[in-house]
């Protein structure tokens, strides 16, 4: 009896092969949008509905086909469940937990600023990679102001991006002015390179009158739809199912461009991040999703956070083509970030990349980090690793830089933060009125009401209240 | 021509029609237009079709939505506008209002379905982190106006904790959000088109035990009913009783009980809970000096308390007794018990009746 099975299964496996006729493609549909990808399966659905064709021509096949359909519980060499056809195995085996081999990360530059040999990447112009570099350093001189100035007590606080330059940098740089970008809040440099003046920087961090926000929410949180940069909040990961509904709209629209959202190694726990990446995968939303793997989520490491292979193993489980990059290598990032952008838009698809890179800074000024990790360790990514020094070697290497230029870039910088804090400083705080404009399009009258209370109490006893406020 | 159409038309059981049933938009100056006999999820089906004819930039999603809906609000859309408009989520509430969001800050409208109310609460972050302060946090550079919530709240005879939940009042805490409950088919079709088209983020409650139950005459044309406006749906004089949605037959009928003991009672629908009407039932209060709310979610912590206190503040001279509220008990909406834990009309009622007597 088992005999007869088997030469039946090979009869049948051999019948298979000489029905690959001439690869007539039959769409299996099950809703217009999906497409095939896989290319095997669309092959075996050839087999079968190819056979179907031929059926009244060869009874005696046919018969032998409906045995093994019959027998299918018992003798598969498929197995059709709703999702497609799936191979059949007898063997009692797991996937392992994890891959024997990490999956690699991809950089140009080695930690000498020099390109490895036979490297793939996106050639960068003298005038691109100067422009890069000057933003890279700005952002850093930028930190290194508002830190001090937080301790100094005149902002209430600050985020620093200190070691993550290259992701924020060479990001923007690969992106479209219209790509719209939802950040996490250690992605300023993006906005900086779109074009967010130093003084609008400072104007937020002071919420005073001439911040955007109106001086609604605490430093850092910034926002500029000028620039196509959503503004932050502090939940995490809120923005990555946002993200795939903004690449949806570009994407019926038809406009050409992307969305492109950020999320710590930490965000990748939320529930918004299996949420972002499912809905983007399904609505099939051009949408870059750029994970910067910093090792720290405040004092949680990495190895608290998750058990897989980083974040980029992930990216299939959603059906996600993904990247591990070097997110200290500016080239690598440039090419990554550029590339995934081109498949978003021309394929209509998600793409994940994980920069793999290190919060060199606390992780925020309200953190000591030599609490939980190594001074030496901080030491060793903030010397040895540094992103900046490494894509500076690259720029003077090739004769585009200077010291001159890097020590006239760095004075000037620094002036105009001091200038821009100054201003800021000495500026009006938004007027009183501005605490009830904007819950709604319009003023309720509760809020009406609230804001005429208000104006009397402040009138009646002002030293209850700070000063500098319009009524 | 009014009355000659009311001669021809049912009498319903839908509260606030007692007199006849109204014809005519506030919004046409000619006469009356064609009506229909509709029930409440059809009601909502025709809203969501005008929704997406009129505003190419609309969609309609969330988690079977695509064949007609659990309910079959949404029935005949994706056939009619496209799989692109209208389609199935992912079964992930957090996602649907996410996804809404992103599409809403894009200036388009988002008109997304939580199955059942009892269901949002994942997407609580989303509503009030995100959707309530998109506008507030950013200056007014961004905005997720478009953006409309839709789900089936409420009790149904046999849906026990999980599909008879009424959790308005959760999201009534919330600035930067509406919450917008509607009583009854043609009411449910303007305040929805008005809810998708208002620029605010929306959360629409729809009572679900009336989607069939409820039939009444609905103009098929596109007409909205304002936000933030109560009515008074019965007059009177003894005692003002203010509820929402699927309650408001209820309280009805206790209405026309108490008729009959002499008692004149004014009911109000206060269709908008957020931002609510305070200045409507102010009035009514300062003409009656009693007021009754009545909810089917539980009493404490339910809107009846803001309503309650508020109109203690405002009206407290013209008080003859305490605010009375007759709602949910304080227990997980259970599923043998349903018929204690409502709040029946003869609760409401003997509640009536004390406060007159007080």
């Amino acid at each position: 009896m088992a005999i007869w099975f088997a030469r039946s299964r090979n009869i049948v496996s051999s019948l298979r092969h000489n029905l690959n006729l001439s690869g007539i493609l039959v769409q299996r549909d099950h809703s217009p949008r999906h497409a095939f990808t896989n290319s095997q399966l669309s092959s075996r659905s050839v087999f079968l509905d190819s056979f179907t064709s031929l059926r009244h021509e060869s009874t005696a096949v046919e018969k032998q086909l409906d045995l093994v359909q019959q027998s299918d519980e018992e003798d598969p060499q498929e197995l059709n469940f709703p999702g497609g056809k799936v191979g059949y195995t007898s063997e009692l085996k797991f996937i392992p937990e994890s891959s024997s081999r990490r999956v690699p990360c991809y950089r140009v530059l080695d930690e000498n600023g020099r390109i490895i040999p036979d490297s793939d990447f996106i050639p960068v112009s003298e005038k691109l990679a100067v422009r890069m570099y000057e933003h890279m350093a700005t952002l850093q001189v930028m930190d290194h102001i508002f830190y001090e100035a937080q301790r100094q007590g005149r902002i209430s606080f600050y985020i620093t991006t200190v070691g993550e330059e290259a992701v924020n940098i060479a990001s923007a740089a690969a992106l479209a002015p219209d790509d719209v970008v939802l950040p996490q809040y250690r992605e300023p440099g993006v906005l900086l390179w779109r074009g967010f003046t130093l003084q609008e920087f400072a104007n937020q961090c002071f919420g005073n009158k001439a911040d955007h926000g109106k001086g609604r929410q605490m430093p850092v949180h910034y926002g500029s739809n000028r620039h196509s940069y959503f503004t932050v909040s502090s939940p995490i990961a809120t923005q990555l199912p946002q993200a795939a509904g903004v690449g949806y709209s570009l994407k019926m629209e038809k406009k050409n461009a992307c969305a492109v959202t950020f999320i710590g190694d930490g965000g990748t726990s939320e529930g918004d991040f299996h949420a972002g990446l499912n809905f983007a995968a399904v609505m099939e939303a051009p949408v870059v999703f750029i994970c910067r793997n910093n090792g720290w989520a405040i004092s949680t490491h990495i190895s608290e956070q998750f058990r897989s292979d980083g974040i980029v193993v992930k990216g299939q489980a959603y059906g996600i083509r993904s990247i591990r990059v070097d997110g200290n290598d500016a080239l690598a990032i440039y090419s990554a970030v550029r590339s995934a952008r081109e498949m978003a838009v021309k394929e209509q698809r998600p793409v994940l990349i994980e920069a793999m890179t290190y919060r060199v800074g606390h992780h925020s000024t309200s953190d000591d980090s030599t609490k939980y990790r190594a001074a030496d360790e901080i030491q060793y990514w903030k010397m040895s690793r540094n992103p900046v020094n490494r894509f500076r070697k690259w720029v003077e290497d090739n004769g585009w830089w200077s010291e001159e230029d890097e020590s006239k870039l760095r004075s000037d910088a620094r002036k105009q933060l001091l200038q821009a804090i100054q201003a800021a400083e000495k500026s009006e705080k938004p007027p009183l009125t501005e605490l009830f404009s904007d819950v709604y399009d319009v003023k309720t009258k509760n809020l009406e009401e609230q804001e005429l209370g208000l104006k009397e109490l402040v009138e009646k006893q002002p030293q209850d209240y700070p000063p500098g406020f319009h009524i | 021509m009014a009355s000659l159409l009311s001669r021809f038309c049912r009498k319903l059981a839908v509260p606030g029609s007692a007199h006849g049933a109204r014809m005519v938009s506030t919004t046409t100056s000619c006469g009356s237009e064609t009506v229909k006999s509709l029930n409440l999820y059809s009601a909502i089906n025709q809203a969501l079709h005008i929704a997406l004819e009129t505003d190419p930039r609309s969609y309609v999603f969330g988690e079977d939505v695509g064949f007609g809906g659990v309910f079959r609000c949404t029935t005949g859309l994706a056939e009619r506008f496209g799989k692109n408009r209208v389609f199935n989520t992912p079964l992930c509430e957090q996602g649907i209002v996410g996804f809404g969001i992103g599409l809403a800050a894009m200036g388009n409208r988002a008109v997304v379905e939580i199955q059942f109310a009892d269901y949002i609460y994942p997407a609580f972050d989303q509503i009030v982190n995100e959707a309530a302060k998109f506008r507030y946090r950013s200056g007014n550079q961004f905005n997720c106006g478009g953006l409309t919530i839709r789900a089936p709240y409420g009790a149904v005879g046999h849906g026990g904790h999980y599909h008879s939940q009424s959790p308005e009042a959760f999201f009534c805490h919330v600035p930067g959000i509406k919450v917008v409950i509607p009583r009854s088919p043609r009411e449910a079709k303007g305040l929805l088109l008005s809810s998708i088209r208002d620029p605010n983020p929306v959360v629409f409650f729809e009572p679900k035990w009336l989607y069939r139950q409820a039939v009444e005459e609905v103009p098929e044309h596109d007409y909205m009913i304002p936000l933030s406006e109560a009515e008074v749906i019965r007059q009177g004089n003894d005692i003002t009783l203010v509820g929402w949605g699927a309650q408001l037959t209820v309280m009805e009928q206790a209405c026309l009980d108490a008729e009959k003991e002499g008692i004149s009672c004014e009911l109000i629908d206060l269709k908008t809970l957020l931002p609510w009407d305070k200045e409507t039932v102010e009035t009514s209060v300062k003409k009656t000096g009693r007021l009754l709310i009545s909810h089917e979610a539980p009493v404490t912590g339910g809107f009846g308390a803001e309503i309650s206190a508020t109109i203690l503040e405002r009206c407290f001279l013209k008080l003859e007794a305490p605010v009375s509220r007759v709602c949910g008990l304080d227990t997980p909406f259970p599923l043998v018990f349903e018929p204690f834990y409502m709040p029946t009309k003869n609760k409401i009622l003997d509640a009536i009746k004390s406060t007159v007597n007080y």
